[in-house]
């Protein structure tokens, strides 16, 4: 097991985290180093088990679909680094 | 060359709860800007999504009405894509166990029937809203998230579609659906029904699908139609150049009538997948299908084609009355009223109710001639003509009392008595020899002048078939 | 007596009996915060203000003769990702520095129901990921029994508070172990109950499937106390169960008959400090003593758990991090901001520590494309093989007992630089998160270098009761819980 720069700059653009040379450098070990630890999973025959994805048994939960009143907008909007009218602003977003 | 174009599209519906999927803000459209949003639908730090029961169960609906398979267990997972429409970075949506798969919807298209299958129906959130400020130089964008997490169904077919008419019907058929059983409103114009479309050519004769490209951002059917239009120019253009169709996605631009590139598939999206912790699991039983299947009335195609049995309508006729289920079931009310009229109530709904309903931009359900009054009305048309039939219908909507009260209250009826009419009769045309005169010469016209004469002193009550009659034998016993 | 050394159930009988005021606890309190503070570094903040107010309110109730709830008085401390109205909560990042929630989690409004007083939110690793406290953004949090060790993690700052006597009980979170490793390193008692059993509405998420809030407290008696107010079904969160909560209070006191002790081998071999081996030994041997049975077993798919874990716990928390961007809330990049994708990674970049980032890697390389099978649906499956072992186990016996940790308190610094062996101090506590299984860790002796040995007791889903009173009876036969660190 073995990443290589390019793989954890993908990584690292897919996570949306801007990663110095350093960074990618010691990530690069450390993910290497944990990747190859995990590979031991691949010790156990796994054909045929169901995956676990949830901690609880539980099922069909729902709520029923009644309207509640919203937050005031103005606290929502003092939680934001940036607003204008209402909204919240952001970078200019090309499509 | 010859190309086969291929088409599949996806449809985005969204359903029509008081409430969002996950919290309780309001889905209403139009307010002012985040002004329906709480922590949830906001992805603040540790809140937690619940499911909304009514979605689930209107997503489970239309998935029986489009014949899926019903997946017994369905789950949650998360898309992972970062755009700042999408609070959570994720959507919550359906990828490895959708509500249903492999349906389809039967339409008819040019007079042949053809079936497109679905592949899959699933229920996800929906995205908040950005807003692009008008002036170019503007460096932000804005974002409401009033919309975000309103429960959003998604529509996959398979790419069964081969030309644009059937494109047309399709979509057609398909909204007709979810109104039919009731889980949208489908309103385009608010963004409630939107379509993307996937489009690709290949030679005639040929099994294998060309290069496929992708076009987003497609809110009304005329955008749709005009997009593939554009697309198979385009590409065709391409391929008769022996150049290759780019796989891509491509975004339709309204104002300007064309579609450019927005990603390739290179660039295209690694939506990492994985199933949602946030929410439990769902086992739909057998008997829950049942049930949904128990509510989903009868769909437009079949009830047309018992419209046309039943009531011997033309398939023209009984295509506009099954369009909208509501003008439908409008229809069948008066039938059931007055069994012995489907055909004139029939028309008196195509030509009268509609051309009303769309001037005052009504829905049926709110129009104040009920199917009691307009039956009434045609009860009693043979009394008062079809000319005053008309008014009174007018008269109906202004006042909205019943055509009785209306013809009783203005003395309306029709008058049917041959020896009054004959009185009349003689009288106008001693008043109006010239006229008698013109028609003893031929000019046939001169009828019409005599019988306008008439229904002027009588208030338009004179039955203009016994007078025309009378006029007839009177002035041809004159000129003899 | 020093009043801040009493347990939180003995300070609620005092001051329900007027023999002291609420306000007098808390100014208390403080005093002893302000000089001791400084040295553990157990608080991200605190609110004296708003604990004085709340005090007096109670007082005021008690000496009109209203009725008080059930954790009247009671200073309470509660871990920095979890969610409080009007109070900041940063989860020890930049990312959310100045991020105060509009609303509290279910567990905190619980709390305040039952006339708790909340007086500070305590230090943590960045998102509760770390086993040390070294990964807060704003600083590291010492073990009050050797100040040069770390206190555990990820709930340092509330084991180390309890153990200071800066708090009287605390909240916690636990996802692979940081309510049971930072107890076991402090001495204190740490309860991680049924995934399900406390509703998660308003921690933050880390690892969905596998957090639960529990409590770190001076003793069993006072673990079944907050307990008892904070377990219970939440309709604001899917995974909450409907399940009736006993009464745990009056359950640990019941008698054990019949016990039967499950002992892992596989917690036992390689790797394990022989001093905590001893150790839990002979716990094991005062429950024998007691009447218990001990049962050998083996949970032969845990050597798997590690790996298991570092594959879920960070595919969930990549995406359960995504939403840190700066749009709505919390740090936003003050460079050029010429286009969205590099807002997000520079805010990403300056927001997160190291570890984060690790993770959010890390699960995000797990998740992508090619790699899902190989990974995710693995580690899922190893997953329920886990929870096999632990169903047949549990058909022979009432509980597991094991070390909580292989080894006790490290040095601040010591393991900071090798991520996979700082990974291995949560070898032991993470099968229960995978399981959903409650554990609860309690003291059991100490190192000769004076450093507390904790012990896990885990039970079937919702058998909080049974090991709470399992937990209960050892208590009883010793005095490790009543230890204190020398900080006078
Ligand atoms: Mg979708
Ligand atoms: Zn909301």
């Amino acid at each position: 097991m073995d990443i290589g720069i390019k793989q954890i700059e993908q990584v690292a653009r897919l996570s949306r985290i801007k990663l110095t040379d350093e960074e990618k450098g010691f990530f690069r070990e450390q993910l290497t180093d944990i990747l190859s630890y995990v590979e031991k999973l691949n010790e156990l025959d796994t054909d045929g088990v169901q995956p676990m994805a949830y901690a609880t048994s539980l099922k069909n939960v729902f709520r029923e679909d009644h309207q509640e009143s919203s937050f005031p907008r103005q606290q929502i909007l003092e939680l934001s680094p940036s607003s204008a009218n209402g909204f919240f602003k952001v970078p200019k977003v090309l499509e | 060359m010859k190309y086969e174009v291929v088409i599949g599209l996806e449809t985005h519906a969204e359903l029509d709860t008081e409430s969002k999927l996950f919290c309780g803000c309001s889905t209403k459209f139009g307010s002012e800007p985040n002004t329906q949003t709480c922590p949830v639908c906001l992805g603040l730090p540790g809140v937690l999504p619940v499911m909304n029961k009514k979605a689930f169960e209107y997503s489970l609906k239309a998935a029986v009405a489009l014949y899926c398979e019903i997946n017994q267990f369905t789950n949650f997972d998360r898309k992972s894509y970062y755009y700042p429409d999408l609070p959570k970075n994720y959507q919550t949506s359906q990828n490895y166990f959708n509500i249903g798969n492999n349906g389809y919807v039967d339409m008819v298209v040019a007079g042949k029937e053809k079936r497109i299958s679905i592949h899959n129906v699933h229920l996800e959130e929906e995205a908040g809203k950005l807003i692009h400020p008008e002036s170019s130089d503007a460096n932000y964008s804005l974002v409401d998230f009033n919309r975000a997490g309103v429960p959003l169904l998604e529509i996959v077919t398979q790419p069964d579609m081969r030309s644009i008419e059937e494109v047309e019907s399709y979509m057609q058929t398909l909204r007709n659906i979810l109104l039919y059983i009731g889980v949208s409103d489908c309103k385009m114009q608010e963004g409630s029904l939107r379509f993307e479309a996937s489009i690709s050519l290949r030679e005639q004769g040929s099994a294998i699908y060309g290069n496929r490209v992708e076009i987003k951002n497609l809110n009304s059917m005329k955008a749709v139609s005009k997009v593939l239009t554009y697309e198979i120019s385009r590409q065709s253009e391409l391929l008769d150049k022996g150049e290759d169709v780019l796989m891509e996605t491509r975004l339709w631009d309204d104002v300007n009538s064309s579609s450019r590139r927005m990603r390739s598939k290179e660039e295209s999206h690694d939506y990492r997948y994985f199933p949602e912790p946030d929410l439990v699991p769902f086992w739909i039983k057998q008997e829950w299908i049942d049930e949904t299947m128990a509510t989903i009335p009868e769909l437009a195609v079949s009830k047309r084609q018992r419209f046309v049995k039943e009531y011997s309508l033309s398939d023209y006729d009984a295509g506009i009355l099954t369009d909208d289920k509501l003008l439908a079931d409008y229809f069948e009310e008066c039938v059931g009223l007055s069994q012995d009229s489907p055909k004139e109530l029939s028309n008196w709904i195509i030509n009268d109710v509609l051309r009303e309903l769309k001037e005052r931009k009504l829905n049926v359900q709110h129009f104040v001639i009920s199917p009691k009054m307009l039956t009434e009305l045609v009860k009693i048309k043979p009394t008062i003509g079809s000319s005053i039939a008309k008014e009174v219908f007018v008269e109906m909507i202004n006042t909205g009392k019943s055509a009785h009260a209306i013809v009783k209250e203005k003395d309306l009826v029709q008058i049917d008595d041959t020896s009054e009419l004959n009185e009349i009769v003689i009288k106008v045309i001693g008043d109006n020899p010239k006229a008698a005169e013109d028609y003893g010469q031929g000019k046939k016209n001169a009828l019409a002048f005599l019988i306008g004469q008439t229904m002027k002193i009588t208030k338009g009550k004179a039955n203009p078939k016994i007078l025309t009659e009378l006029f007839k034998q009177r002035l041809s016993s004159i000129s003899q | 007596m020093i009043l801040r050394e009493l347990s939180a159930n003995s300070i609620k009988e005092k001051i329900i009996k007027r023999e002291i005021t609420a306000q007098e606890v808390v100014e208390d309190l403080f005093k002893w915060i302000g000089l001791k503070e400084s040295l553990i570094k157990a608080y991200i903040s605190l609110d004296k203000e708003g604990a004085l107010l709340k005090a007096k309110e109670i007082d005021e109730k008690l000496n009109n003769g209203g009725r008080v709830g059930l954790l009247a008085g009671i200073p309470v401390a509660i871990k920095d990702n979890i969610c409080t109205w009007g109070m900041k909560t940063t989860c020890a990042s930049k990312i959310l520095e100045n991020f105060t929630p509009p609303y509290d989690a279910f567990v905190v409004k619980r709390i305040k129901e039952e006339d708790a007083i909340i007086i500070g939110k305590t230090n943590l690793d960045e998102f509760a990921m770390g086993s040390s406290n070294e990964n807060s953004a704003f600083h590291v949090t010492r073990n009050p029994w050797n100040t040069d060790c770390i206190p555990g993690g990820s709930g340092g700052g509330s084991a180390a508070a309890v153990t200071a006597d800066m708090a009287f009980m605390a909240l916690g979170s636990d996802t692979g172990g940081s309510v049971r490793q930072p107890s076991s390193f402090c001495g204190n008692v740490g309860c991680k109950p049924t995934y399900g059993r406390v509703s998660r509405y308003g921690l933050v998420a880390f690892a969905s499937s596998l957090d639960q809030i529990g409590s770190i407290t001076k003793d069993v008696s006072d673990a079944a106390l907050l307990l008892q107010v904070v377990s219970g079904h939440d309709c604001h969160d899917s995974t909450s169960a409907n399940v009736e909560v006993p009464d745990y209070i009056a359950g640990i006191n019941s008698v054990n008959n019949n016990l039967r002790i499950g002992v892992p081998k596989e917690f036992f071999g390689e790797g394990l400090n022989p001093e905590i081996e001893s150790a839990v030994k002979n716990a094991l041997g005062i429950y024998k003593k007691n009447g218990a049975e001990l049962i050998d077993l083996s949970l032969p798919h845990c050597g798997y758990a590690l790996a298991t874990y570092y594959i879920i716990a960070t595919a969930e928390a990549s995406s359960n991090l995504a939403r840190y961007d700066g749009v709505r809330y919390g740090h936003r990049s003050q460079l050029s901001e010429d286009n969205i994708i590099d807002m997000y990674s520079r805010v990403r970049a300056e927001g997160f520590g190291s570890e984060v980032k690790r993770r959010v890697l890390l699960g995000n390389y797990v998740l992508s494309a090619g790699f899902y099978d190989a990974y995710y649906i693995k580690a899922s499956k190893v997953r329920n093989l886990i929870k096999s072992d632990f169903e047949d186990a549990f058909s022979k016996v009432d509980c597991i007992i094991s070390p909580t940790c292989p080894s006790p308190a490290f040095k601040i610094g010591e393991k900071i630089t090798d991520p996979l062996e700082m990974y291995l101090s949560d070898i032991y506590t993470i099968p229960a998160n995978l399981v959903g299984i409650p554990g609860i860790s309690i003291p059991c002796g100490f190192t000769t270098t004076g450093l507390p040995i904790g012990m896990q007791l885990m039970g079937k889903h919702f058998e909080e009761e049974k090991i709470l009173r399992i937990a209960k009876l050892f208590e009883n036969e010793t005095d490790f819980h009543l230890k204190k660190p020398g900080l006078k």
